[in-house]
């Protein structure tokens, strides 16, 4: 094998006396995709952004085509070839894609006028558009593009800064199944063109298609590394998780009762033209599959109330209800775990104690005066119930893991004895064991009598945990499949119908 | 809490260096003078703190105070209304004044800064034509003596005003700090969208401070009438709401919303009046005041920023 591009010897950080790595080895040749995988706080992140120049390391060596090189700051990092592409993309979303690939180094002419030279940015950037197989012009405004558009503009950036080693933090993690195929398409023909890619993703089926060699972190050290012929799914959870998940999925004991909750003829703001009709039955965990963009989150809003339907009626429990806002919603019994956590399922800034008992905070209050010691107790009894990890319930949510907040958002509806529970995109972003510990959270609430609905772009994820799954298509409802009708195949059929 | 521990060991140290330099600062009549100044714009600063906890800004407030003034004293000296109908009546004007702003905010998504910039605006055009720009006084009091004594009077030589701020102080602290109400308002400020999806009336929770904010001008708008005892309608309560923001912002609320509390707005208050109180004593020439004042909410704010970035940098580092 040839000889390393890029070398991580021994690297240790700590942050405030918290060792968050302990002596990681890390390697990268040229032409390469490595995959780093780990479940959230394995130390990825703080890895990759000693790489990118983020943070330094306190101990341990980087050695770059054998020379040994220390980044103090980002741009040293992206001068010496090394892109990252954040999970957050980094985009001006005002600015057109050239003016976003030439972000802070725009070319420039009239001399001491420093007239921005536009036919050069875009001259370049048409080069790195084709280069991508991307069909974009180069003046396109950000905002008029798709998140996987825009990821793709990440990539095109990062190329025109020559970068030979390609860093991208769970790249899927908003896309389409589509859109994923697409990406992992780039990633095979950037590593065909001599660039080297970290994958750090938690969609392990991807790192199977994609990686020639795996490295697992856990808890901040090395957990162990796969070559390419090792890579399977088991062995990947089992490093990460440092034991056997024997059953990952968990599946239906008893029989649902139909008919418990059921929507007729709904028609949402977005899809006006169709109508969509489904039932969920008592104890029934119902997957709702398609493309993103195939309506389902305008399904779930428009049930919620969040937005407001255009037509159709609801049944729960043979009585019809009406729902004009989320609080008609709240006040059924039905709740909606949103797929954007940070914008709509909590108050970032808030503590988890004041996020759990925000929708209840009428049960802990005696004439509008809220008691602090009930709303306490509850917010603990949550914590406890869910195994949310955190120090206190005082702790800021924003400071917490995103499967942590994640429960505390599912601990602020349980306290409400929920009806029906709406997931959007449940695990998205989300370790491996806290999706585990979601799932089985799921199972027992169905088993309690919930009807879920759990929309999910992650195929395994739908196959896994549903009982039925209703699968949508720009907007129209195309097919409902049973338990013993379940497959990869099927629903993508129905998916692009 | 450590905030309003900053700011209120910042007052202390002030009122000990000016009294170091003017004794006269401790004279009972000049404590007295500033505590119903404090009173005054205490009142109307825990309005605007109200508004800017939602993320929101009321500038209306001024204006407002002038409109009330007028009407208080047509109501009282020309109509001869009895003088309880008369103030609930001017009060519950601003009041419903503030719901307005709140509908347009809330309901036609304008953006406060302008809503409340129109009102500034409208009122105080209002107020002049009203008053056919004439100042009104409320003569010698025939009829509502009690109201006058009860506005600008004193209890155990503590002037009213002082005394109503620390009775809505105390029911606002509840309100904001201890009730379901206050945290909604927090959480709205905060974070709308999540509030929203969580089963909160986000749209009555911002209208509602709208209307608390125009209840509290119109509350000080009757205090200070009878403190002025006599309304220019065109420069009675100008910059008031700006004193209010700035008294609001001093003590810890923050404009990007969801950040604030009573206590902090009342020393906030506190501080500005006393930095009002130097600038006579010292023999500041009066023209410096307002230059006065902006250095010292521009260093308070600073300081306070750079405070947080320090111990941002701690939680990182």
């Amino acid at each position: 094998m040839a000889s390393p591009l890029l070398q991580m010897k021994s690297i240790t950080k700590r942050f405030q006396g918290v060792t968050a790595l302990r002596a990681v080895d890390f390697e990268v040749f040229p032409a390469e995709v490595v995959a780093l995988i780990g479940e959230n706080g394995a130390g990825k992140s703080t890895l990759m952004k000693i790489l990118g120049g983020v943070h330094q390391q306190d101990e341990g060596a980087l050695n770059l085509d054998g020379k040994a090189v220390r980044f103090h700051s980002v741009s040293e990092s992206i001068t010496r070839g090394i892109g990252f592409i954040h999970q957050e993309l980094n985009l001006l979303d005002n600015l057109d894609v050239a003016g976003n690939v030439f972000l802070g180094r725009e070319p420039v002419w009239g001399g001491p006028l420093r007239l921005l030279d536009h036919g050069k940015m875009q001259r370049e950037t048409d080069v790195h558009l084709q280069r991508l197989g991307l069909q974009i012009s180069s003046r396109t405004y950000l905002a008029t593009l798709s998140l996987a558009h825009q990821q793709m503009i990440e990539i095109a950036k990062a190329l025109s800064l020559h970068a030979r080693i390609l860093i991208m933090d769970e790249p899927t993690s908003s896309l389409t199944l589509t859109e994923t195929a697409r990406l992992l398409e780039v990633v095979r023909q950037l590593r065909s063109e001599g660039v080297s890619i970290i994958y750090v993703s938690h969609r392990l089926s991807e790192i199977s298609e994609v990686a020639d060699r795996v490295v697992v972190l856990r808890d901040g050290a090395n957990a162990g590394a796969l070559t390419k012929a090792e890579i399977t799914r088991e062995r990947m959870v089992k490093m990460m998780i440092g034991r056997d998940l024997d059953d990952f999925y968990v599946h239906p004991d008893s029989a649902p009762r139909p008919g418990y909750f059921e929507v007729k003829g709904l028609r949402t703001a977005r899809f006006p033209g169709r109508e969509i009709s489904f039932s969920v039955g008592q104890g029934e965990i119902l997957g709702l599959a398609g493309l993103v963009g195939a309506g389902r989150t305008e399904v779930a809003q428009a049930i919620c109330g969040i937005e407001r339907p255009m037509g159709g009626a609801m049944v729960l429990d043979q009585k019809p209800v009406q729902i004009q806002s989320p609080r008609d919603a709240v006040a059924q019994g039905i709740y909606l775990v949103p797929d954007d956590r940070r914008r709509c399922g909590l108050v970032i800034d808030m503590s988890v104690c004041e996020n759990m008992t925000l929708p209840a905070l009428r049960r802990y209050a005696t004439r509008g005066i809220i008691s602090r010691r009930a709303e306490r107790k509850a917010a603990e009894d949550g914590v406890q119930k869910l195994n949310v990890k955190t120090h206190s319930v005082d702790m800021r949510v924003g400071n917490l893991s995103g499967g942590n907040q994640q429960k505390v958002i599912l601990a602020k509806w349980l306290a409400l004895n929920p009806k029906v529970l709406i997931l959007d995109e449940p695990t998205r972003g989300i370790d491996v064991g806290a999706k585990a510990e979601i799932y089985e959270l799921l199972r027992a609430l169905a088993r309690e009598g919930v009807a879920i609905i759990a929309i999910s772009s992650d195929m395994e994820e739908v196959l896994g945990i549903s009982d039925r799954v209703a699968v949508m298509h720009e907007g129209s409802l195309t097919g409902i499949l049973e338990r013993q009708q379940l497959n990869e195949e099927a629903i993508m059929r129905l998916a692009v119908n | 809490m450590r905030k309003e521990l900053g700011i209120f060991v910042l007052l202390v140290l002030l009122c000990v260096v000016v009294a170091a330099i003017n004794p006269r600062f401790l004279v009972a009549g000049n404590l007295q003078n500033i505590s119903r100044l404090v009173g005054l714009f205490g009142i109307l600063s825990i309005g605007a703190g109200l508004v800017i906890i939602t993320g929101g800004i009321d500038l209306s407030v001024g204006s407002i105070m002038a409109l009330v003034g007028i009407l208080l004293s047509i109501f009282l000296t020309q109509k001869k209304w009895p003088a309880a109908l008369a103030v609930l009546a001017v009060v519950g004007i601003a009041a419903a004044l503030g719901w307005i702003h709140g509908l347009l905010v809330t309901r036609l998504q304008i953006q406060p800064f302008i809503v409340t910039l129109c009102g500034l605006l409208f009122y105080r055009g209002l107020a002049r034509f009203i008053a056919n720009d004439a100042t009104q006084g409320f003569g010698g009091g025939e009829g509502f003596v009690w109201l006058r004594d009860l506005a600008s009077g004193a209890l155990f030589h503590i002037p009213t005003p002082f005394l109503f701020l620390i009775l809505i102080g105390i029911v606002m602290w509840v309100v904001l700090q201890r009730s379901v109400y206050g945290r909604y308002l927090f959480a709205v400020g905060r974070n709308e969208e999540a509030a929203r999806y969580s089963g909160i009336t986000t749209r009555k929770i911002v209208s509602s401070a709208y209307v608390l904010s125009g209840l509290l001008a119109g509350i000080t708008g009757v205090l200070m009438a009878f403190y002025t005892n006599s309304i220019s309608p065109s420069s009675h309560g100008n910059f008031y709401e700006l004193y209010a923001i700035a008294a609001a912002v001093l003590g810890g609320c923050s404009l990007r919303g969801g950040e604030g509390t009573i206590i902090g707005i009342v020393i906030g208050t506190a501080l500005l009046q006393v930095l009002q109180n130097l600038v006579n004593l010292l023999g500041i020439p009066s023209s410096l005041n307002f230059a006065v004042m902006g250095t010292v909410i521009l260093i308070g704010v600073v300081a306070d920023e750079l405070v947080r970035r320090r111990s941002a940098r701690k939680r990182v580092a």
